[in-house]
């Protein structure tokens, strides 16, 4: 590998991105209540007050239904949306697909605020399904930039032979394009499932009195003596979404390879 | 054959009809779920706020005290500046790294580097945020470390609980989403034009800013609209590490929405922090035109 002062500048920098992820174990093992050095000794009791905290358990349900119902939706609108602007030329395209990827760039906020002003002027109680509506919107467009290269690099004449072969359009896409596109999929699934878990503004914004995982960390950091718990949790769920990510990971890799084309970079 | 043949012609006709019935799922949801909100909360701006309902008055006083009241006006352009020191920053530092990756990493490990830059940002947003407390405070790592090596006496107190920390907290925060755009931009650029230009007798450093840099622009320009414009709306790490004198125009509108219950005040102040933003990103555009106009 060429370019020295590159590598010790990458270093540095990679120390920089992953200050926080590795200061965060020292802490949930920590035997201390305060959260500062010197560390004062092993422990794993805050793993086991994790177990015994039933809002907690409450959050953890709430975020999974909400992660996996929004994920579900997410990705089959960016199936539609991959499928339209990777196979189609249609009027108003660039309009359209400017408006459905918007959430990519606009505040998470501004987002908030106007879903909760639309739902309470319609009379709509705040639940996690409000939640899941606008944990749809900002998955959406993640999923389309996963599955438009997926969708990319699809081989348009291995659809003109079914056709020629007499199959219909539905049943092409079931047994053609769905399982080249698969690995797409399943990638999509798992980057919005992540995005959905760690989502926190909306769920602040749209949740009502049902707390989301993110919510109920918020309002712990309110209380020092609650902190070295969150610590814990925070250490088994960035041990779970480097997994789930190595996954995504992987399917997306196996997907690109899969349609023949190559590997050209990272999720976004 | 023959019904095959004219299958096809339906298709090809039917085109425009199919991209639309196939885009209408996500455009639809888009329109109801973000387009109609955004419109309401136009309207929303420049309706009366009374106590338990908005009245339907047309007026233009919210705008007028989101504008001319000292606070609001202090914390926009706070924010304003928050979010130009972070985007500067962010890319600044991202752009040696995109190259790094790009031109001096193996092809084969390319994406693992990638993969290690895009971890960080997928792990738990607001324990990230309350870490840079950890790292920035009083007794946190960066105090401890630099008076453990004897560089500083006392505590530094100017890196928490103000402008400072907000800043480094979101730079770190919006690090890959700048890399990623500058990454694909340097990996487009065809390498022969390098070698012509040092063949044609340029230095590698005049190469870099006659060549390679003006290719790059449109990755700089993407990653300077995709972190400036998020930042500005930022909530968690402004409550976090900010102190009373970081608090940024998303925590107006939360303290406007949720603690006063005034929708249209809250309202025209997220309506003018999008509106200047959008402004200074077609300024930015504008000053970069000549960049983004190159061959397709």
């Amino acid at each position: 590998m060429r370019g020295g002062w590159f590598k010790v500048y990458a270093i540095g920098y990679l120390v920089f991105l992953y200050a926080p992820i590795i200061i965060l174990p020292m802490f949930a093992f920590n035997d201390a209540t305060v959260i500062a050095f010197p560390l004062t000794g092993f422990s794993t009791r805050w793993f086991s007050a994790m177990l015994e905290q039933p809002a907690l358990h409450i959050a953890l349900k709430n975020s999974l239904f909400i992660a996996v119902v929004s994920s579900v939706l997410a990705t089959t609108l960016g199936i539609f949306a991959s499928r339209a602007t990777t196979r189609y030329r249609f009027p108003m395209k660039a309009g359209l697909m400017g408006l459905i990827m918007l959430p990519l760039v606009l505040p998470e906020i501004i987002v908030a605020v106007s879903l909760l002003v639309v739902l309470l002027g319609l009379g709509v109680s705040l639940s996690l399904w409000t939640v899941i509506l606008g944990h749809v919107l900002i998955c959406t467009p993640f999923t389309i930039a996963i599955l438009s290269s997926a969708f990319q690099s699809l081989d348009q004449s291995l659809e003109e032979a079914a056709y020629d072969l007499g199959e219909s359009p539905a049943s092409t896409f079931r047994l053609i394009i769905l399982p080249l596109v698969m690995p797409g999929i399943i990638s999509s699934l798992l980057i919005s499932f992540t995005i959905s878990l760690d989502e926190f503004i909306i769920a602040f914004f749209l949740a009502g009195t049902e707390p989301t995982l993110p919510v109920y960390i918020f309002s712990q950091f309110r209380f020092p003596s609650s902190v070295p718990v969150i610590m814990a949790l925070g250490t088994v769920l960035v041990c779970m979404s480097i997994v789930l990510l190595a996954c995504a990971e992987y399917f997306r890799r196996r997907g690109i390879a899969k349609a023949g084309g190559k590997n050209t970079g990272g999720f976004l | 054959m023959m019904n095959a043949e004219s299958r096809w012609a339906k298709l090809r006709r039917t085109e425009a009809a199919n991209g639309l019935l196939m885009i209408s799922p996500p455009a639809i949801y888009a329109i109801l779920m973000l387009a109609a909100p955004l419109g309401t909360i136009l309207l929303y701006s420049f309706l009366t706020d009374g106590y338990l309902e908005i009245i339907r008055d047309f007026t233009m006083a919210n705008y007028v005290e989101a504008w001319t009241n000292e606070l609001y006006r202090s914390v926009m352009v706070r924010s304003l500046g928050v979010s130009m020191t972070v985007t500067l920053v962010t890319v600044l530092l991202a752009f040696p790294i995109a190259y790094f990756v790009s031109f001096h990493v193996d092809p084969s490990k390319k994406a693992l580097w990638l993969f290690l830059i895009t971890i960080p940002f997928w792990t738990s947003y607001l324990i990230r945020v309350f870490l840079w407390k950890v790292i920035l405070g009083y007794n946190g790592v960066v105090n401890s470390g630099l008076l453990g090596l004897g560089i500083i006496d006392e505590p530094l107190t100017f890196i928490l609980y103000n402008v400072n920390s907000v800043v480094i907290t979101l730079a770190h925060a919006y690090a890959p989403f700048a890399i990623l755009p500058i990454f694909v931009a340097l990996e487009k650029i065809d390498r022969s034009y390098l070698e012509a230009g040092q063949d044609l007798g340029e230095s590698r450093f005049m190469t870099f800013i006659r060549v390679t840099l003006p290719l790059t622009m449109p990755g700089v320009i993407a990653s300077v609209l995709i972190v400036f414009i998020p930042t500005i709306g930022d909530y968690v790490t402004p409550q976090l590490v900010g102190g009373p004198e970081g608090r940024m125009v998303a925590n107006l509108i939360q303290l406007q929405y949720l603690k006063l219950d005034n929708y249209p005040l809250g309202s025209a102040i997220a309506v003018s922090a999008m509106g200047i933003v959008t402004l200074v990103s077609l300024i930015f555009i504008g000053l970069n035109r000549r960049y983004l106009k190159g061959p397709k």
